[in-house]
This record gives C-alpha cells, sequence and structure tokens, in this order.
C-alpha cells in the first residue's frame, strides 16, 4: 500500500475534455470515493492513474515514484472494472491467479494456491473455484472480478462502479463486505461510483467530479452539510436538494440567487410559514413518504411523516431553516 | 413435446414452417451431394461401367481406378504377359488382365504431398499474418486506417488471374517458378486479405477490457494477446482457417500455369491422369474423392467452431 498523489492532470479525447487539471491525494490506506454523474470523468480519472490513458500534461506518482510515462504492469495498481472483464475461457480459480501468474512476477505455484483460496474464502466463492467464470451469477461473478485484484497486494485498488451492476440487496451486502475488507487489509482505494450511498457509507474521503473538474473533496458530511456549489449540493441528499430562486422568500443575504433546502431545511405546517405551496402528490415508500409540492409554480420534493395525513390538494406552508445560499453561478455564498 | 404442451413464442417459426424449413435444406443438401456420390461410385466402377449408357446405379465394384491413379502401366503382347511370373499384387493382375503390366508409381503421390505442404503451409501463414494484422487494426489507431483495410480488401475484388502474367513473369525472374516457397507465398498473399477481414471482424468482438486486465495485471501487450486474445478468437481462427484452406487446395490456374515438374499440385494433375490410356474416368474419380480426404478431415476437426464462426463475428460486422 502507498500514497497516490495526481498533480494537475488533463485528458482531452478529440474535442471533448474528460479530465482538466484534476490533482488529488490518496492517502496510505484511505478510501477514497469519486462520485460524479455518467460522464464526468471519473473512469479517466482511473484509467490515467492505471496507465490505460496517457495524460495530455500532470504527473501521477505511486509511492514517491512519477509513474506518468509507465506502462500499466509497471505501475504496481489493481483494476476492477464495471463489467467484471473476467476472462471467459478461464476458470475462477485461473481468472484470480492471472495476476500472479504474470511472467514478471514468479510465484510459487504453492503460494498461487494458498493465496487464491484464502481470498476465495474471504469473498465466499470458495465452491466455484473451478467453476468457468461464465457460469456464475452476476454476484458471484462480480465478487471474482473483487477477488482477482485482491489477490495482490499492489499500491492501489482502483474501482470503477464495481457494484453497478448488481440488483439492491446484493449491492448493499457487498458494500459491507468490501468496507470490511478494506478495514481488515488497511487497503488504499479509489473508488469511482455514481451512486451517493456507497461514497457516504464507504468512502473516508468523497471527491465529487463534474464536467472533468474536482469540485470539492472532504469527509463525507462536510460534502453534505458544507458544499462548495450547488453541483456537490445536488449529488447527495435523498430526496435531491430543491434549488429554488431567492425571490420567493424574504430576507435573504444580498448577492443571494438560489436557495438550496434539503428535507431537514424544511419545515412543514399548517399556516404560519414564510410561504404556502400545494400538495401535487404523495409518493408512500413505507417507512417515509415522499412530499411533491407546488411553490409558485416551482417543484419541490420533501420528506414528510407518513401520519400527517397530507393529500393532493392541501395548502401547507412552508419555513426554510438554515438553508445553503447560493449565487448567480451557483457557488456557495455564507449564510 | 408438442407446442401445445410448450411455451410458444410468437417470433418462433410453427411446425408446419419448421418442417418446410427442414424439407428445404435437406432437399437442397441432397442436389449438393449428387455430384460427389457420383464421383464417389464412379471411382469404385470399372471403366466399361463408368461410360455405360443407362449409367449404372448398381455395378461390381472394382480397384482399378485406384490402381491406375496410383501407378503407370505399358502396354505389353499377350505372349510377353504370359512369359512372365505370377502378378505382384492385385494392381498387377488387373493390369495384366488388359494386356498391361505395372511399369511403376505414379507421379499423384507427390502431386498429393505438394497439395498439403502448400495448401497447410500458406493457411498457417495467412492465418498468423491476418491474425496479428486484424489485432493492429482493431486495436491500435493506424494512421489511414480506412485507405488500408480498403486497399487489403481491394486486391479481392479482381479475378486473382488477371494477374497472372506478372507474377509468372516475377516468378521466373526471381526463379520461384515451380518451387512450394513460391505457390505457398502466392496463395498466403491472396488468402491474407481474407483473413484480415474476416479476423478483425472477430477480434472487434472481443471487449478491450480484457487486454487491459490483463496488462494491468503484469503482462506486457504481446503477453496479453497471446494470453486473453488468441484464446477467445479461436472460433475466428478455425473459420478463417478453413476457407483459406479450401481456396488454396481447390486452386487450379495459377497451379497450372506456374507449377510443372517439381511443385505441381494435384489440382492440375488430376485432368492429365486420363490422357493415359484412354478415357479413364474411374482413375479421375478416385484422384478426385482422395483429393476430397484431407478438407473433408479438416472440416471435421473444426467443425465445432466453424459452425458459431459462420454464424456470429464474421456476418455481425
Amino acid at each position: 500500500m502507498a500514497e497516490v498523489e495526481i498533480n494537475a492532470v488533463s485528458k482531452a479525447f478529440g474535442k471533448a475534455q474528460a479530465v482538466s487539471g484534476l490533482s488529488l491525494t490518496v492517502g496510505d490506506g484511505e478510501f477514497v470515493a469519486l462520485l460524479g454523474p455518467t460522464g464526468a470523468g471519473k473512469t479517466t480519472a482511473l484509467r490515467l492513474i492505471a496507465g490505460l490513458e496517457r495524460p495530455d500534461c500532470g504527473s501521477i506518482r505511486i509511492d514517491g515514484r512519477d509513474v506518468t510515462g509507465d506502462a500499466p504492469a509497471d505501475r504496481d495498481v489493481a483494476f476492477v472494472f464495471q463489467q467484471y472483464s473476467l476472462y471467459p475461457h478461464l476458470t475462477v480459480f485461473e481468472n484470480m491467479a492471472f495476476a500472479l501468474r504474470a511472467p514478471t512476477r514468479r510465484v510459487p505455484e504453492a503460494d498461487i494456491r494458498a493465496k487464491v483460496q484464502e481470498v476465495a474464502r474471504l469473498l465466499h466463492i470458495e465452491s466455484k473455484l473451478h467453476n468457468k467464470a461464465t457460469q456464475l451469477s452476476g454476484g458471484q461473478m462480480q465478487r471474482v472480478a473483487i477477488g482477482r485484484a485482491l489477490v495482490r497486494s499492489p499500491s492501489i485498488y482502483l474501482m470503477d462502479e464495481p457494484l453497478s451492476s448488481l440488483d439492491a440487496k446484493l449491492r448493499g451486502e457487498l458494500r459491507l463486505e468490501l468496507k470490511r475488507i478494506q478495514v481488515d487489509l488497511g487497503a488504499t482505494i479509489l473508488y469511482v461510483t455514481h451512486d451517493q450511498t456507497e461514497a457516504m457509507t464507504m468512502a473516508s474521503r468523497i471527491g465529487v467530479i463534474e464536467a472533468g473538474r474536482l469540485m470539492q473533496i472532504g469527509s463525507p458530511r462536510e460534502i453534505y452539510e458544507n458544499p462548495v456549489n450547488a453541483h456537490v449540493a445536488a449529488r447527495l441528499g435523498q430526496p435531491t436538494i430543491n434549488l429554488l430562486p431567492a425571490a420567493l422568500f424574504a430576507g435573504v443575504p444580498a448577492g443571494v440567487e438560489t436557495i438550496g433546502a434539503r428535507t431537514e431545511h424544511l419545515t412543514i405546517g399548517r399556516g404560519g410559514g414564510d410561504v404556502s405551496a400545494t400538495v401535487k402528490r404523495v409518493e408512500h415508500l413505507g417507512d417515509q413518504s415522499h412530499l411533491h409540492l407546488d411553490l409558485g409554480g416551482r417543484p419541490v420534493v420533501t420528506l414528510a411523516d407518513p401520519e400527517a395525513g397530507l393529500g393532493a390538494g392541501d395548502e401547507v406552508s412552508l419555513r426554510l431553516n438554515k438553508p445553503l445560499f447560493f449565487d448567480a453561478k451557483g457557488w456557495r455564498v455564507a449564510a | 413435446m408438442t407446442s401445445a404442451t410448450t411455451a410458444h413464442s410468437v417470433v418462433e417459426p410453427s411446425a408446419a414452417t419448421r418442417r418446410f424449413a427442414g424439407s428445404l435444406v435437406v432437399l437442397y443438401a441432397v442436389i449438393t451431394m449428387i455430384p460427389l456420390v457420383w464421383i464417389m461410385l464412379t471411382a469404385f466402377k470399372s471403366p466399361d461401367d463408368a461410360i455405360s449408357y443407362p449409367p449404372k446405379v448398381m455395378f461390381k465394384p472394382s480397384l482399378e481406378g485406384f490402381c491406375n491413379l496410383f501407378t503407370t502401366r505399358s502396354r505389353q503382347t499377350p505372349d510377353f504377359i504370359r512369359s512372365l511370373g505370377p502378378p505382384q499384387g492385385l494392381c498387377d493382375s488387373i493390369a495384366r488382365s488388359r494386356n498391361m503390366v505395372v511399369a511403376g508409381p505414379s507421379n499423384y503421390v507427390p502431386r498429393f504431398v505438394n497439395s498439403l505442404i502448400i495448401a497447410f503451409g500458406s493457411t498457417v501463414l495467412a492465418v498468423a499474418l491476418g491474425t496479428l494484422s486484424a489485432y493492429g487494426f482493431s486495436r491500435f489507431r493506424v494512421p489511414l486506417k480506412d485507405d488500408l483495410l480498403f486497399f487489403i480488401l481491394s486486391t479481392r475484388m479482381m479475378p486473382p488471374i488477371a494477374v497472372a502474367i506478372p507474377i509468372y513473369l516475377m516468378y521466373r525472374t526471381v526463379g520461384l517458378s515451380d518451387t512450394r516457397l513460391g505457390m505457398i507465398l502466392l496463395y498466403t498473399s491472396v488468402n491474407v486479405s481474407l483473413a484480415v477481414w474476416l479476423l478483425k471482424g472477430f477480434i472487434d468482438e472481443i471487449p478491450r477490457e480484457y487486454e487491459e486486465a490483463a496488462m494491468i495485471d503484469g503482462y506486457t501487450r504481446f503477453q496479453a494477446f497471446v494470453k486473453v486474445v488468441l484464446p477467445q478468437a479461436t472460433t475466428g481462427i478455425a473459420a478463417t482457417a478453413i476457407f483459406c484452406l479450401i481456396f488454396a487446395w481447390n486452386e487450379y490456374a495459377f497451379a497450372v500455369l506456374l507449377t510443372s515438374g517439381n511443385a505441381q499440385t494435384a489440382p492440375p494433375f488430376i485432368p492429365i491422369i486420363i490422357g493415359e490410356g484412354g478415357q479413364d474416368w474411374p482413375a479421375v474419380a478416385a484422384g478426385t474423392t482422395l483429393f476430397l480426404v484431407p478438407i473433408v478431415v479438416f472440416t471435421v476437426l473444426l467443425r465445432k467452431h466453424l459452425l458459431r464462426g459462420i454464424t456470429f463475428g464474421a456476418v455481425r460486422k
């Protein structure tokens, strides 16, 4: 395990700027998640670190060594691909042993056997070791893909949405397992995802990436409570933060164009609030309800107590409770 | 199981359609098989049965065709033949019944060996070169890639025989006329364009992520190619190899033009048999029947790959 340092790295594909001026340090033993929408440049960032792409400018250092021009094989990184990418002509065992059998590594066959067994036990796929990689369920394939990386002890594990193609239940289970394994091994992981729950629950730090730029990096709590701009604020929170024109409310600070209001920033009452809104629809999710409101023609989504007994057409009053303020360009303005 | 007891999707053909399609396939197979069966039957006929009219379907099988294929014979007077000792083997006794004696082996075996060496040699070369260039075209940003691919394909657009005379003159100058190496190079150059195009289709289908994974796992690109790409391209390689082999094996025009005593292949040799001692159709048929064997064996060995190969990769792109 080692520290990975990316310094002002940019990469364009033709006219499309995939990553611009990305600087990021992943500390030894740290779990950093890159969170962003599809096409934000998250995968390109991983591929640059792995050496699958050459940066247009900037440098990448692993464990203090400049690896910017090195071949992937010389960088000592492990990669978990989104689509598993298990070698279809090999068995599960051979897939997991593949990296250890690389000609440059010369790991004795007995050690390979022991290591693969150990990782397979960790991931609960021991009974599948002699199956063809193509004869597994999606969840098992994903475990093998992770296992293929775990048999090595690289400087850093690079994981590209490794759980995205799994169903919700399995994703939840593997999320816990992955975090447990990371803590047990003290592994350094850079994890790319568009799923805020994965980022919030597993990462020690989250980097929010948007249009190839790193918008903000910090602890999950910091990112959630103190977003630098509206983009970052919109990445986290369920339901998504409501971005409302400041003109709808009285008494906002000067220069504020947009008010960001999450569920916890909104108090719903039956009169006596700052503004009034109409209930358009109530979505019952069991433990909670999503309340869709109409506020002067603007949609607002918030959580409501299922016991509140609100229905479509009801008038409610809204009161803001320490919301987030943004200027005309979406940057945060201090309250 | 009938369609009434199984789930039946509307996109699946009905049982009647299936039976109709099946009988069409059988009919087509029968029609294409008739000449083959005819040749094989003729190979076992006596020369008289072979040219009898109406044609005989039932006849007394004879190995005379095969004997005439493998031997040369000389005509002798009955008195001379009677003065010889007992016939040496089956072919000698057949020859003697026609007032001839076996003079020695024919050229069929050496020609057949030439065919084997040239066809398999050029197939191996064409597939090896084709796989490497197809991989290059599939994976790397090659300048003028589309133009190069079109150029490679365009070599197949004219009949190969259109360049026969220039090639004949070139081969005579560089000393490749009537050599096995010359024929191997010629058939390789014709086949390599087919191989590049077929194999590029197959390699394009193999996700790059496998190689990327292997390269991160500590392999060089070439090692990743050998360990990951080749095993997954076997279907395409097998299908391509069969197409290349069939072309090289059957090729007639260049073989007639460029080979004679030394590197002659079986296709130009087989028709020559007919000139030796009358219209010897059974010998020609025997030569043709044996000539089919290597292709049949090779295709049967690779049939599992071939079927998948023709129906997938090659067609999809």
